[in-house]
């Protein structure tokens, strides 16, 4: 029996707001305590929510950049459910006129081939605040600093047929968020959370089977682990005989399981009704209009870019232009040092090993674009050889400073003066005589190949310095005159 | 439309309300009144009416973002009855 996953996102973004989406209190992450949660995000009698115009701007954007209908009328409605971190007993949200309706984006597959994803619809609502288990004389401690932090919930189809596929989409939907710049997207800090909504059937059946959703999954790793393993446990489970009950479970990173969530059952009754504290949000197509006027290239737009204006194969853009800071990046690095296509090896290669072993993103590296950009030019004005370009390379990581500065340091300048390579030359045919005699005996086709030897042993003996071009050529003259 | 005592026991659950068997039956009769006069209005002919979303007919004003609240924390804290570094302390709620 062949096996077919099924998988629909719920993808959460905090928007990257001053301040909350009802309040005037301040987002800003990592304060202490309930030092940003004021009176209305507190739920006290009395007060008025009024509707942040920068949270439904962004919402905005990320419609038109997802090619979706942008709700001209939206409404908000409470969403009844009890817990500590919710301090008005329901959560402000949208259901049945969200800002954002149906849209759809492009995936790229591991294969290299592309997949549309349908978005349902993404909503405005407000986040809860945090729940603290920690001993504290045996209660639960409460942070309502995130208590109305605005979110856009993302609503995908159940449009997935891997896990892979769905990590795909979520890096998409990243990607297209932080180019947007309306959220930071950082996973690790829940500016970006994703539930999961998990099916299995057997393959060419019309029919969806029972789904679960599982919740808590915080990092792109996690989401296709999760996926998998539910996935697994559904199929063992109908193989053994038996069903799978549509229920939200949560995902454990460090058994990597997932199990039911049985207190969430009975509540699962929301008993959705429109807000009557606030008013239906109307937009007009000026406003949407103004917002798709300054919207920034997105990834789709800026990978086929890079592949027409700096000849890079479809696969490197796609990966260069992943994120907004990289794509910045590799344009200023290309654009000052005139080498599109060497850029492009630095960046994915020696850059991106730099940053996976030291753990740091762009922001925190100290190689700047400039920096890069000054290397790329020593490589190509012969300066340096690629060889050398390493070290210097080592080097910036270490916040050394340019590349003419850590070549002036160091010395590292490629030795092309003729004098000092003619002597170089003579030292190693004098020290190898019997090599030479090799060569000279050898057949004319033979030789180049022979050649390589005396190239190395100049090469070391000028620690990589000596221009191999000139090398060659004296090289060359020297052991025809012999 | 009527409404049964389980349906009373049901919705008292959700809204996190203690109720005597008693108090739901009566209540389970007191709220069937209510809907019936709520099936009256559904007999209505609304065909061609779009659901209103508020009773006012205006539309919502949108603030700019800017942050106005500054921390107040210790005189709303003054009004809970356990805190703790800066927490309010409840019940312990463990999923």
């Amino acid at each position: 029996m062949e096996w077919e996953t099924v998988i629909g996102l719920e993808i959460h973004v905090q928007l990257a707001t001053r301040s909350k989406i009802f309040s005037g209190a301040s987002t800003a992450f990592g304060a202490s305590p309930n030092t940003q949660a004021c009176a209305i995000d507190l739920a006290m009698p009395g007060t008025l929510p009024v509707a942040n115009e920068e949270a439904f701007r962004f919402a905005v954007m990320f419609g038109l950049a997802m090619n979706a209908e942008i709700g001209k009328r939206s409404v908000f409605e409470r969403k009844n459910y009890f817990y500590p971190d919710l301090p008005k007993g329901y959560q402000t949200t949208q259901l049945a006129e969200p800002i954002v309706g149906s849209g759809v984006i492009e995936i790229e597959l591991g294969n290299g081939e592309r997949k549309s994803i349908r978005l349902h619809h993404a909503h405005l609502e407000e986040d809860a605040g945090k729940s603290l288990h920690e001993d504290y004389h045996g209660m639960s401690g409460i942070d309502l600093n995130r208590a109305g932090t605005p979110l856009i919930e993302i609503v995908s189809e159940p449009d997935m047929r891997s896990a892979e596929e769905a990590v795909a989409y979520l890096k998409k939907i990243h990607s297209i968020i932080t180019y947007l710049g309306i959220s930071d997207g950082e996973m690790s800090q829940g500016s970006m959370r994703c539930d999961a909504n998990v099916s299995v059937r057997l393959k060419g059946d019309e029919t969806l089977g029972t789904r679960c959703e599982i919740k808590n999954i915080n990092s792109f790793k996690f989401v296709e682990k999760a996926i998998k393993v539910e996935a697994e446990r559904q199929i063992d489970l109908i193989e053994d005989g038996g069903k799978v009950v549509q229920e939200t479970r949560l995902y454990d990173s460090e058994k990597n399981e997932t199990r039911s969530m049985r207190s969430k059952e009975v509540a699962n009754d929301y008993r959705y009704f429109p807000c009557p504290d606030l008013l239906p949000v109307i937009l007009d197509d000026d406003y949407i209009e103004q917002i798709r006027q300054s919207l920034p290239e997105l990834p789709d737009a800026k990978r086929d870019r890079f592949v027409s204006e700096y000849q890079l194969s479809s696969y490197d853009a796609a990966v260069l232009t992943a994120d907004r800071a990289t794509a910045d990046f590799y344009e200023t690095v290309a654009k000052t040092s005139g080498e599109p296509k060497l850029a492009a090896n630095w960046v994915m290669v020696d850059l991106a090993a730099h940053l996976n072993k030291s753990e740091q993103t762009l922001a925190d590296c100290k190689v700047s674009a400039e920096h890069l950009a000054g290397l790329i030019s020593r490589i190509k004005d012969g300066t340096i050889s690629g060889k050398i370009a390493k070290q210097v390379f080592e080097a910036m990581t270490e916040g050394e400073g340019s590349a003419d500065q850590i070549i002036d340091k160091r010395g590292l300048q490629q030795v092309s003066d003729t004098g000092a390579l003619e002597k170089m030359v003579d030292e190693v045919i004098a020290n190898n005589q019997s090599q030479v005699d090799n060569y000279k005996a050898a057949d004319e086709k033979k030789r180049p190949k022979m050649l390589g030897f005396f190239v190395g042993q100049i090469m070391k003996a000028s620690k990589g310095q000596a221009n191999p071009q000139a090398v060659n050529e004296i090289l060359l003259k020297k052991l025809d005159e012999q | 439309m009527a409404v049964d005592q389980s349906d009373i026991e049901k919705l008292a659950e959700l809204a996190r309300l203690e109720i005597s068997p008693e108090a739901a039956s009566a209540a389970a009769q007191s709220i069937s009144q209510v809907l019936e006069l709520v099936g009256q209005l559904q007999a209505a002919d609304t065909s061609g009416v779009t659901p209103m979303a508020h009773p006012l007919d205006a539309v919502q004003r949108l603030r700019a973002d800017e942050v106005t609240e500054t921390d107040q924390r210790s005189s709303l804290q003054a009004m809970a009855p356990a805190i703790e570094d800066g927490l309010y302390l409840v019940p312990r709620v463990v999923e």
